[in-house]
């Protein structure tokens, strides 16, 4: 069997990996990868096959060999034309493919997450720095195990009669009122949610809802209610325990510095 | 007449060594006004906090000017740290060719001395003039430092100059002074960073722990504590401090200054900055070096010169590299300094307005592993008997290009997705994909990367070498599994990652990955010297036989690099946002918001233009003079016969 030329072999893995990427990973195993991160991965494996080809001298002519070969070998002439009509077929297509898109509007550009202010308050009380506030009821957890249970009940009892409608029974972002919102609730469930904030950075994301957002980063366009004009300070606090004690993720804490 | 020539050649020759020293006076002179203005400055601030720089803007040219001083800066401090290490290598192994190329690197670091001392007076010219006000303030507090700075300036000019022209004359019994004069040097330089980084990072966390503060401070800052808060107990004002809590310097109402000028100087993020910057200099240094001797190589008439080039720049690679493998350790200390310094700046970097700097941070470095690798490989290439290692060289790609990819795939991916993607996604984040943005992934794809780019370089190391220990077959078994099972535990540590507090994986998790990484590379650098001592040389290094491509690639490596700095910058400074001092001097200007991202690449873009243009200038005018004084050499001779 006749072995594929370096410039075939590449050509396949190329392809591919744009397969592999475009309907495996985004279909059977997963959702669709946005278009913009497809490409950003099929920069790399465009690098990576100009880095295993060029490193020598003598792969290197290997894979330039068919190019060279198609271009002016009289052999190949074939080849040739049958090269001169595909590439300006697929800009052709490529070009179609674009302009025959339906409209589609952008994506929100909100950041990933809002910039909280120094300092946190309730309505117009102010509780403290936003790096030093702590959760009141925290150190029942290990102080006073009955106490913290209550207030976790608590928390969850105000989280099904307000939260749930929007961030769903199972706390993934997924309620019956979630769908036409954008953006979507957010999904606690997710590692890279809870984990990476102070609880004093929910309590303002709570209480200020999406109207207390800040002006950098904007549009929000979050849906999200003021929630300090309908529930207690104290009620805040215990949803928030209620959030890391269903989904297991601690809120995040800061250690001693250098 | 020829001793009438020989006068006048001397006159000039004394006129151009004074034009350096007389270029390093502007700063100085500068400074000097400083202090002396403070007062007057002072007094004149209702009158003029800002004044307006024309055309481009105050906040802009300040930028410019201190970038551009960065820049030169980190390239004059990192290179006397090698340059003194290959000096002694070769003072020891008498081999000339080490102390030829040390000397190589100082002349360079000469043509940009006097750049940067000129860019360091701009600077403080523009800063005094545009931001009087912030300048009395920073003045008032580090006027004391300044001074230093000053006698530090000088022992570092003149040390310089002394290491430098001193070279040839202190050969043989003298070397060992001429050595110490480079320790010296790197002494001085070191310690007018840390001077420097004071200033700066003051602006961005002036604060520090309470367990650091001496008695005096604390009573002042209790004192300031109370007086704000009428009817508050001491015992209510102390409550939930402890050692670590972090403690304004400055009282909140009034702004005053409550600490000593050593607490301002060491704040929260000063330390991991200067060690940020010291491993940053030596691989940018090696990095523009590389480049320098990668033009060198490619403008070569001889095969003397192709080699001795080639060897140059394989060299200031090493060096790069060196730095590069350890600066995401001291990056992550900083980010995560930041973080404990203030959550607010800490989620504004990683993951509001500055994140998206990261993903850019992610690209570049991903170039930069990329790039050293392709080099190593290169490399290989002119090595007899490296053809060996050539099969693993597929994997070790896949596996570097898997680790960028996951390092530069953002957490959220709203801002490039249509709204159509989104919806598909369920959201701004990618229910898998979307794991690969958490700092636990990113980190396990960086020690990775740094596993693999260590082994490329052992395997280059290795080329055209075989060892004659008797153990080589147990030993190689050793360093396998040392490889295997250490990248198993860094992905382990990492999938746990997700499932633990954040306290715990950046205080635990994540230093556990660093130490393995740290380890792996010690303990394999041992048993490998171990195994190759007496090996047999199977193929010689053909110094001078690179391919063009590779020379290329350490020019993109030293546009990465400067590239890079110039964005972290932005972002370590923007980071402050609308205060020139953080929480406690507002930036009022009309330049108080923060740039886009596509204004502030546009001006590193520039700044980037302007040191090129500047570091091409420098160095064109050391193949300049070396031109002439080759061809002075045989028109003197023609005369002398």
């Amino acid at each position: 069997m006749k072995r594929l030329s370096l410039f075939t072999t590449c050509l396949i893995i190329f392809v591919g990996c744009w397969v592999f990427l475009r309907f495996i990973v985004g279909s059977v195993i997963s959702v669709p990868i946005p278009g913009s991160v497809v490409a950003m991965y099929m920069g790399l494996i465009l690098i990576a096959i100009l880095v295993h080809i060029s490193v020598e001298d003598s792969r290197f002519r290997e894979f330039l060999r068919p190019l060279r070969e198609t271009l002016v070998d009289d052999n190949r002439r074939v080849r040739r034309r049958v090269v001169a009509v595909l590439v300006p077929l697929v800009l052709l297509a490529y070009t179609y493919s674009i302009f025959a898109q339906r409209a589609n509007p952008p994506g929100n550009p909100r950041d990933a997450h809002p910039s909280p202010p120094l300092e946190l308050t309730y309505k117009d009380e102010v509780i403290g720095k936003m790096q030093e506030v702590e959760n009141p009821f925290r150190h029942y957890e290990k102080d006073e195990p009955e106490a913290f249970k209550a207030h976790v009940e608590n928390g969850r009892r105000v989280y099904y009669q307000n939260c749930f409608y929007c961030h769903g029974d199972d706390l993934d972002g997924q309620g019956h009122f979630a769908s036409p919102l954008q953006p979507l609730p957010a999904n606690f469930q997710d590692p890279g949610i809870i984990p990476n904030f102070q609880e004093s950075f929910l309590f303002w994301r709570i209480s200020k809802g999406g109207p207390g957002l800040p002006a950098a980063g904007t549009p929000w366009d979050s849906a999200m209610p003021i929630w300090e004009n309908m529930l207690t300070k104290d009620e805040i606090w215990d949803v928030i325990l209620f959030l890391s004690d269903y989904t297991g993720y601690q809120p995040r804490t800061f250690g001693e510095g250098h | 007449m020829r001793q009438h020539q020989q006068t006048r050649l001397d006159i000039r020759g004394v006129a151009c060594r004074f034009k350096k020293p007389l270029l390093l006076l502007v700063p100085l002179i500068l400074l000097i006004l400083l202090q002396t203005l403070a007062p007057a400055v002072a007094q004149d601030m209702s009158e003029a906090e800002y004044r307006p720089f024309p055309k481009i803007g105050s906040r802009n040219a300040a930028w410019i000017a201190a970038q551009l001083h960065l820049l030169f800066g980190s390239f004059i401090l990192g290179v006397p740290m090698f340059a003194v290490i290959i000096e002694f290598i070769g003072w020891k192994t008498k081999d000339a060719r080490y102390d030829r190329m040390a000397q190589e690197f100082i002349k360079l670091c000469m043509g940009a001395f006097s750049t940067t001392a000129l860019l360091g007076g701009v600077l403080v010219f523009i800063l005094i003039w545009c931001y009087p006000k912030v300048m009395s303030k920073l003045s008032g507090i580090f006027g004391p430092t300044m001074i230093f700075y000053v006698v530090l300036f000088f022992g570092e000019t003149f040390t310089l100059y002394l290491y430098s022209y001193g070279w040839d004359k202190m050969q043989g019994r003298h070397k060992g002074w001429h050595l110490f004069l480079g320790v010296l040097l790197n002494v001085f330089g070191t310690a007018i960073m840390f001077v420097s980084n004071s200033w700066l990072t003051y602006q961005t966390s002036p604060g520090t722990q309470y367990g650091k503060l001496s008695d005096t401070t604390r009573q002042s800052w209790l004192e300031s504590k109370l007086a704000q808060n009428p009817g508050m107990t001491q015992t209510e004002a102390m409550e939930g401090i402890t050692d670590a809590t972090v403690i304004p310097l400055h009282n909140e109402t009034t702004g005053e200054f409550l600490a000593t000028v050593w607490e301002a100087v060491n704040n929260f993020t000063w330390m991991p900055v200067n060690i940020h910057r010291l491993i940053g200099n030596i691989a940018f240094g090696g990095s523009i070096v590389a480049a320098y001797a990668a033009f060198r190589f490619l403008v070569a008439k001889t095969k003397e010169d192709r080699a001795h080039y080639d060897w140059m720049g394989y060299t200031g690679n090493f060096i790069a590299l060196c730095g590069l493998i350890p600066l995401p350790f001291a990056g992550y200390w900083l980010g995560r300094e930041i973080y404990m310094f203030n959550n607010t700046m800490g989620i504004n970097m990683m993951g509001s307005l500055f994140s998206w700097l990261f993903i850019i941070q992610a690209v570049m470095i991903g170039v930069l592993f990329i790039g050293a690798n392709y080099y190593l490989w290169s490399g290989m290439g002119r090595i007899d008997g490296a053809q060996i290692y050539a099969r693993y060289r597929p994997y070790m790609i896949a596996i570097i290009v898997i680790c960028v990819a996951i390092w530069m795939t953002p957490r959220t991916l709203s801002k490039i997705s249509t709204s159509s993607e989104l919806s598909a996604m369920g959201g701004a984040n990618h229910p898998h994909l979307g794991l690969f943005g958490l700092m636990t992934a990113k980190n396990t794809a960086v020690n990775i990367i740094i596993l693999t780019t260590f082994l490329s370089f052992l395997f280059y190391r290795r080329s055209g070498k075989s060892p004659t220990a008797s153990w080589k077959k147990v030993g190689n078994i050793a360093i396998s599994s040392i490889f295997f099972f250490s990248a198993v535990s860094i992905v382990v540590i990492g999938i746990v990652g997700f499932t633990v507090p954040t306290d715990l994986r950046v205080n635990v998790l994540t230093p556990y990955q660093v130490l393995i990484a740290l380890v792996v590379m010690v303990a394999v650098t041992i048993i490998d010297i171990f195994m190759y001592r007496k090996a047999t040389m199977s193929g010689t290094i053909k110094w001078g036989e690179m391919t063009d491509r590779s020379q290329y690639v350490l020019i993109l490596l030293a546009i990465t690099f400067t590239s890079l700095m110039g964005l972290m910058g932005y972002a370590r400074s923007g980071l402050r946002e609308a205060w020139h001092i953080f929480g406690v001097m507002q930036d009022t200007s009309p330049d108080a918001f923060t740039p886009l991202l596509s204004e502030a690449v546009n001006i590193v873009a520039i700044i980037m233009v302007i040191f090129f243009a500047l570091v091409g200038f420098i160095f064109w005018l050391g193949l300049w003079g070396e031109k002439k004084k080759q061809q002075a050499v045989p028109t003197e001779m023609e005369e002398a016969d």
